[in-house]
């Protein structure tokens, strides 16, 4: 820039660091939303789970006093031990998707039509989905129990029983979020690379040797959006509990964000301290996921570099 | 006696229609919250409103009916940040968390009209602290509703005591049925069973005591209630799989015969009567005595309307109240076109209706012990909701009961500290 030019008028702050600037005022109503939707609200939870607090009267700090009922609450335990399930077991959505995917990833007449309806479950409400597996599994009426009648067996009360109720709603669960992963990784075979499978062909790999060492190393972008939401679909799965069996039988099939919302929120709960120190414990374990997410894709942004 | 009934509607027609008169001065808006959306009540409220507009041209009333569940959660919002003039709410202690936080108006002085000495049945629900904080504008009666048909068939008859309950229920079992039907999925499904069981062992007085926290929850009588329903538990009294039902998913097994009876509400009899059960086929009875030496209480929760301490036109409101209450309202919305449920006016008329008239009649001169509200109305909300879950572990899993009793001392220490 001509110094003539910057004697003559002075340029204004704004003009002198436009470049660094603008980016975060663009930022900024994103951020400030963050910070006041998201950030704000987890140190209130944080605070408010150090009293006991109706919601409508006074507040009384009680210190760690309820961590320490959370410690001997049979309640939470079950309800950890089902996140812990629905974590490990909610997975099989990755997995399944991805065959799916290579299953619908072919040219024939009416493919969209097919990708479509294996795509349906996860356009449809997840209310909708909870009543039909809710009717699916009803003992005396369902599908299901007809149908294992037909081999002499059942009838099963899978929802109205504390053993297989937890497996019940995963399973309805997984349904949608199997489409969910499918999609993801449709798109991504759209990038794999024709040039390297024909040079894999040429060097004479076929089947799973391909899909292992050729395929599934190209899809890892696809692969790690699929784990991200399945956990965080796992950690979040509420509306299915609430709509099959609304936490019973005797709460066997809580998580610990239904515990929460049962003990805060719902018609019979008015302890918004438990409820906050159970979703800080809830936090605590998503925080240990978003740290690791969040560190492989800085050590991602580094490689690409 | 049903013209003379008629009189007395008219004559308090007119009086009432005097005390409106006077207070015609009446202006501004009148904000109603509602929970009564089903399509029958909606038109009560509806229709309340709209004769209340009458008598007050000068008010305007604004009227927002809410789904009942989602009120259960949205009262806490609206009471604290943008309350209504009036709202509905239930009586006893459900109504406590909003009299002590200062939320629900301290109406004691409504209550002091004159009208209200034909309330006297319901006023001891609507007291807390010695003052009253609502008024009442219907309840129902709970009890065993039954098929008649079947009881016919098989030749049995309305039971006297426990012991005739237990010998049918044998004699429906060993004719394929099962003598209850029961939806556990709806916790509260199960807190009907421990009331009735609970008052019939061990009286009305034992089991207030017991639901304020004054007789621990590991007390030899309670354990005796639950002796007593682990017999007819043991007996295979209740259908399979209960806990895989709401209550309306309950219904289907005795309308189709599978099951004989259901331990419910008067609610259960418009559903039942849409199914095809008619009178000839669906009858009620009392549930029957257990230990002679206590009195018979019953259930009747009472429904109720409020004033929250941040309305603006507390005057219209007060008035509202009142209005609710008139003998004349009380007969029109409880008949059976409308709530199907009972008057809570001494001087209103039931209506006639086999199962309302039973019910009035068994609440009015059968119930010496006391009148409950209901399990989760007694208790204070954690308490009822950590009990009811345990009645339903205790139904699927008996031998639990040590484990369970622990438990809801436990949770009884905490909540009533």
């Amino acid at each position: 820039m001509p110094s003539s030019i910057k004697a003559a008028t002075p340029p204004s702050w704004y003009k002198r660091n436009e470049i660094a600037v603008t980016p975060w005022l663009f930022l900024l109503p994103g951020v400030a939303f963050f910070l006041l939707y998201v950030i704000f609200p987890i140190f209130q939870s944080i605070n408010v789970s150090f009293y006991d607090w109706d919601g409508l009267g006074e507040a009384e700090w009680i210190g760690l006093g309820n961590y320490e009922e959370l410690y001997w609450d049979d309640a939470f335990y079950v309800s950890l031990r089902n996140n812990l399930i629905w974590l490990v077991l909610y997975l099989l959505a990755v997995p399944a998707g991805l065959f799916i995917a290579l299953f619908l990833n072919q040219t024939v007449t009416g493919i969209r039509l097919y990708k479509s309806l294996f795509f349906f479950p996860f356009v449809i409400s997840q209310v909708v989905v909870g009543l039909v597996f809710t009717w699916f599994y009803d003992p005396t009426f369902g599908l299901l129990n007809e149908f294992i009648g037909l081999f002499g067996l059942g009838p099963i009360n899978v929802l109205g029983d504390e053993r297989y109720v937890t497996y019940g709603i995963i399973a309805a669960g997984i349904w949608p979020q199997t489409a969910y992963c499918m999609i993801l990784y449709l798109t991504g075979l759209n990038a794999v690379d024709p040039e390297q499978i024909e040079a894999a062909r040429l060097d004479g790999a076929k089947g799973a040797r391909l899909l292992w060492h050729v395929i599934i190393p190209q899809l890892k972008p696809a692969t790690f959006i699929a784990f991200v939401v399945t956990i965080i679909g796992a950690l979040r799965s509420f509306d299915l509990i609430s709509i099959m069996t609304n936490g019973g039988p005797f709460g066997e099939s809580r998580v610990l964000s239904f515990y929460m919302f049962e003990v805060a929120l719902s018609e019979y709960g008015f302890r918004m301290g438990y409820g906050a120190s159970i979703a800080v414990v809830l936090f605590l374990i998503m925080l240990c996921f978003i740290a690791y997410f969040l560190y492989s894709m800085y050590q991602d942004d580094k490689g690409g570099r | 006696m049903k013209v003379f009934k008629g009189t007395i509607a008219a004559l308090m027609l007119s009086c009432g229609f005097g005390v409106s008169v006077q207070a015609e001065s009446l202006s501004g808006t009148l904000k109603i919250f509602s929970d009564m959306a089903n399509p029958a009540p909606r038109a009560v409220m509806e229709g309340m409103a709209e004769r209340f507009g009458a008598l007050h041209p000068d008010l305007e009333i604004e009227l927002t009916v809410i789904d009942r569940e989602a009120y259960k959660t949205q009262i806490r919002n609206f009471l604290t940040a943008n309350a209504p003039d009036v709202a509905n709410w239930y009586a006893a202690n459900r109504m406590k968390p909003y009299v002590d936080a200062g939320l629900f108006e301290d109406v004691s002085e409504v209550w002091a009209d004159p009208i209200f000495a034909d309330l006297a049945s319901t006023k001891g629900a609507m007291t807390l602290d010695g003052k009253q904080w609502g008024v009442p504008y219907t309840y129902y009666q709970w009890g065993v509703y039954y098929r008649a048909d079947i009881y016919k068939e098989l030749g049995l008859t309305e039971p006297a005591n426990f012991e005739e309950m237990k010998s049918n229920c044998a004699a429906i079992i060993e004719s394929g049925r099962k003598c209850f039907t029961l939806g556990s999925k709806n916790y509260w499904t199960t807190g009907g069973w421990f009331d009735y069981l609970n008052m019939r062992t061990n009286g009305h007085d034992y089991h207030a005591k017991l639901t304020a926290g004054e007789i621990a929850w590991t007390d030899e009588g309670v354990r005796q209630t639950f002796a007593n329903w682990r017999e007819l538990i043991d007996m295979g009294a209740f259908i399979d799989n209960h806990t895989a039902y709401s209550w309306q998913e309950s219904l289907p097994f005795i309308v189709s015969g599978d099951a004989a009876a259901i331990l419910k509400g008067n609610f259960a009899v418009a559903p039942l009567r849409d199914a095809g059960l008619d009178d000839s086929k669906l009858d009620f009875y009392q549930f029957p005595a257990i230990n002679p030496d206590v009195e018979l209480a019953e259930d009747a929760p009472t429904d109720t309307f409020h004033i929250p301490s941040g309305a603006q036109n507390k005057e219209a409101a007060k008035a509202f109240l009142k209005f609710v209450v008139e003998a004349d309202n009380q007969t029109l919305i409880n008949n059976g076109a409308n709530l199907g449920q009972l008057p809570v006016n001494a001087k209103s008329s039931v209506d006639d209706d086999k199962f309302l008239k039973e019910g009035f009649a068994m609440l009015s001169s059968n119930s010496p012990g006391g009148v409950a509200q209901f399990f989760d109305r007694d208790a204070p909300a954690q308490m009822a909701k950590a009990a009811m879950e345990g009645f339903q572990e205790f139904m699927v899993k008996p031998d639990n009961l040590d484990k369970i009793l622990a438990r809801l001392d436990r949770a009884a220490k905490r909540i009533y500290k």
